[in-house]
């Protein structure tokens, strides 16, 4: 078992894990000649302390908690690195019927559209603090997660703040669908196939889609124990090999149904398959019976979606910097940037002709249309990656990016 | 607020003399979806003597007991899922004022690796001396491993009833349809079994499940 295992990765239930269970169960790993053994995780806690402890090697993580892990902001905090990604987007807001149907009065009808929906959200936080109703509470899956982060972004650009106009709950993918309907909370935002799954049991409806709040962004990564890394480093490359090749076949989609299959098996997610193709097509339902077909819903190869850019962890670190979870330094922001490492992704992917960019950074939401953009191997398109509000992240501006958010900060009408 | 590697939270440590505080005097709260391990642990610390322990089952409502007890040490299952719910509570609720870090001292890595083998996460509040708070870890944990042992010989002991019932069944079935007798058809499944290197209670269940075929 486990002990005779090359890798030992752990992994969160979750479609995103895609990637990583398709390496194991499709033999990408083994044709690399790796035994990879599997773990099963019940929260991002407990990866990141087996991570800690060495018993694993590494894991199918959020974005942002390499990041966290060497900034030293977990109670536990191992020295971590991501070279890889496990995909772009994948994500959604879901709110409760009662919410949907105030975000329809409010002008909002079901497009999924992040822009006219925040504006309608906005007119619903207004009207209900008027009313004298409590705040609107939202569940997202962790702190540090390209979940709260990207509800907090879109949030905060709809003139919500995210942390007195609305409350942000803590709580497990799993339960966000009974959560919603229990009225625990209002609205989620999480990974597939909980949207889905909350649409279907008639719980709630989608009210926006990570890849319209922005388009092709980062959300899983593969984490890896540094020390384990540096003691490793042929295995390492054969890994990341294996992941690559798995991410071409998740993104055919021939594949599709086939992948579902797999995914929905008991030892991984345990759901029914049809919850997961959704997620896989794009073609989401928003409310039971509707559809909306969501361009690079989750992309897992196209776009360079295995590559894990620096600006990526930047646009994280600033997010954290600006809602408080840590403060900003140019040794903060240094640590953040080398916590995602293309060199180690170039490194393992060199002999493969994949597409290699060139470049560790970019400008991020600068691309409106698909970009052929300079790489070794072949030909890359990028983009389009725009912010649904316009803005951009340029990464060697991101002092001024900070700066100009922190002082946008929507003053306190109520005068508290 | 500083991303001091230590601490987590937005108020400072509450200041501690040495010695002001007896050990006895420590809050403890169990956090602990089983009820039976639960009670294993709050037993093991009220026998070495400590009076202010909480426990609480459920994570609705953890923060309000959090602001009530005011814990210096919180023990709960590593693989509880609302661990994450719990570390975004000492990060940012306006409820729970106190930095919380887990293990006093990081560089007892042992401690910390037996914590994890042995399913135990705990949450201390920092500035706590590590004295102080290693022999509450250690019964934890030897409360957590004694509990895993128990499930685990209960579980033996389910699969043992339960395989005596199916060959009881399976020489039941050969008694009657071959006229042995009970020693006989025992004989019979202990010589399939050595022959065929399995165990008696697979080939017993092969029996009843072809027999039922059979009958059906």
């Amino acid at each position: 078992m486990s002990e005779d295992a090359d890798i030992r990765v752990g992994f969160v239930p979750l479609l995103d894990s895609a990637i990583l269970v398709s390496a194991v169960v499709k033999g990408f790993a083994r044709e690399e000649g790796l035994v990879v053994a599997l773990r099963r995780e019940p929260s991002w806690s407990s990866i990141r302390d087996r991570l800690a402890v060495g018993a694993l090697d590494a894991a199918h993580i959020l974005a942002p908690m390499p990041i966290a892990a060497n900034l030293g902001l977990f109670p536990l905090s191992p020295s971590l690195i991501a070279p890889f990604a496990m995909g772009l987007g994948g994500n959604a807001v879901t709110v409760s019927n009662g919410v949907a149907h105030e975000l329809e009065q409010a002008g909002a009808v079901e497009t999924l559209d992040a822009g006219v929906v925040g504006r309608a959200l906005k007119a619903v936080v207004v009207a209900r603090r008027g009313r004298g109703l409590p705040a609107l509470r939202f569940g997202v899956v962790y702190s540090f997660s390209g979940h709260n982060f990207e509800l907090r972004f879109w949030l905060a650009a709809c003139g919500i703040d995210p942390d007195r106009d609305v409350e942000i709950v803590v709580l497990p993918p799993p339960q966000m669908p009974a959560a919603l309907a229990d009225g625990q909370i209002d609205g989620f935002c999480a990974g597939e196939p909980w949207n889905t799954a909350a649409v279907r049991w008639g719980a709630g409806r989608l009210a926006t889609v990570k890849a319209r709040i922005w388009r092709s962004s980062p959300e899983k990564v593969l984490g890896v124990s540094r020390p384990w890394a540096e003691d490793n480093p042929a295995a390492l490359d054969a890994f990341v090999r294996a992941l690559y090749r798995a991410a071409l076949w998740c993104a055919d989609k021939g594949n599709h149904a086939e992948l579902a299959r797999i995914l929905a098996a008991p030892r991984f997610l345990d759901v029914d398959p049809q919850l997961l193709m959704t997620g896989l097509t794009g073609a989401m339902e928003v409310a039971p019976g509707r559809i909306i077909t969501v361009d690079d819903f989750f992309l897992t190869a196209a776009k360079a979606a295995t590559f894990p850019w620096q600006s990526h962890a930047l646009w994280f670190y600033s997010q954290m910097v600006r809602w408080g979870y840590c403060s900003h330094s140019p040794h903060n922001t240094l640590i953040a940037r080398d916590s995602y490492r293309p060199d180690l992704y170039r490194r393992a992917l060199r002999g493969l002709g994949a597409p290699l960019p060139g470049a560790n950074l970019k400008v991020e939401g600068a691309l409106l249309a698909p970009t052929p953009v300079g790489a070794a191997n072949s030909s890359l398109v990028l983009g389009p990656d725009g912010f649904f509000d316009g803005h951009i992240f340029d990464p060697d501006r991101i002092d001024d990016y900070i700066r100009e958010q922190m002082a946008a900060r929507v003053p306190d009408v109520r005068g508290g | 607020m500083p991303a001091s590697p230590a601490c987590l939270g937005r108020a400072g440590a509450v200041p501690r003399l040495d010695g002001v505080m007896r050990d006895a005097d420590l809050s403890i709260l169990v956090i602990d979806e089983n009820a039976i391990r639960a009670q294993i642990i709050e037993e093991g610390l009220r026998a070495a003597g400590h009076v202010r322990v909480s426990v609480v089952r459920e994570i609705q409502g953890v923060a309000r007991t959090i602001e009530r007890v005011s814990p210096d040490v919180i023990v709960i299952d590593l693989e509880n899922p609302n661990r994450d719910m719990l570390e975004s509570m000492f990060l940012l609720s306006r409820s729970v004022q106190r930095p919380i870090a887990m293990f006093v001292d990081r560089s007892d890595r042992a401690a910390i690796e037996a914590a994890v083998e042995a399913g135990v996460s705990a949450y201390v509040v920092d500035g706590l001396k590590q004295e102080r708070v290693k022999p509450i870890l250690d019964m934890a944990i030897s409360r957590f491993n004694a509990f895993s042992r128990m499930a685990r010989e209960l579980e033996e002991a389910r699969t043992e009833l339960e395989n005596r019932k199916t060959v009881d069944r399976a020489k039941a079935i050969l008694m009657k349809s071959r006229g042995l007798s009970e020693e006989a058809a025992y004989r019979l499944l202990r010589t399939t079994a050595m022959n065929q290197n399995r165990k008696i209670a697979d080939i017993a269940q092969s029996l009843v499940m072809a027999a039922g075929l059979l009958e059906g």
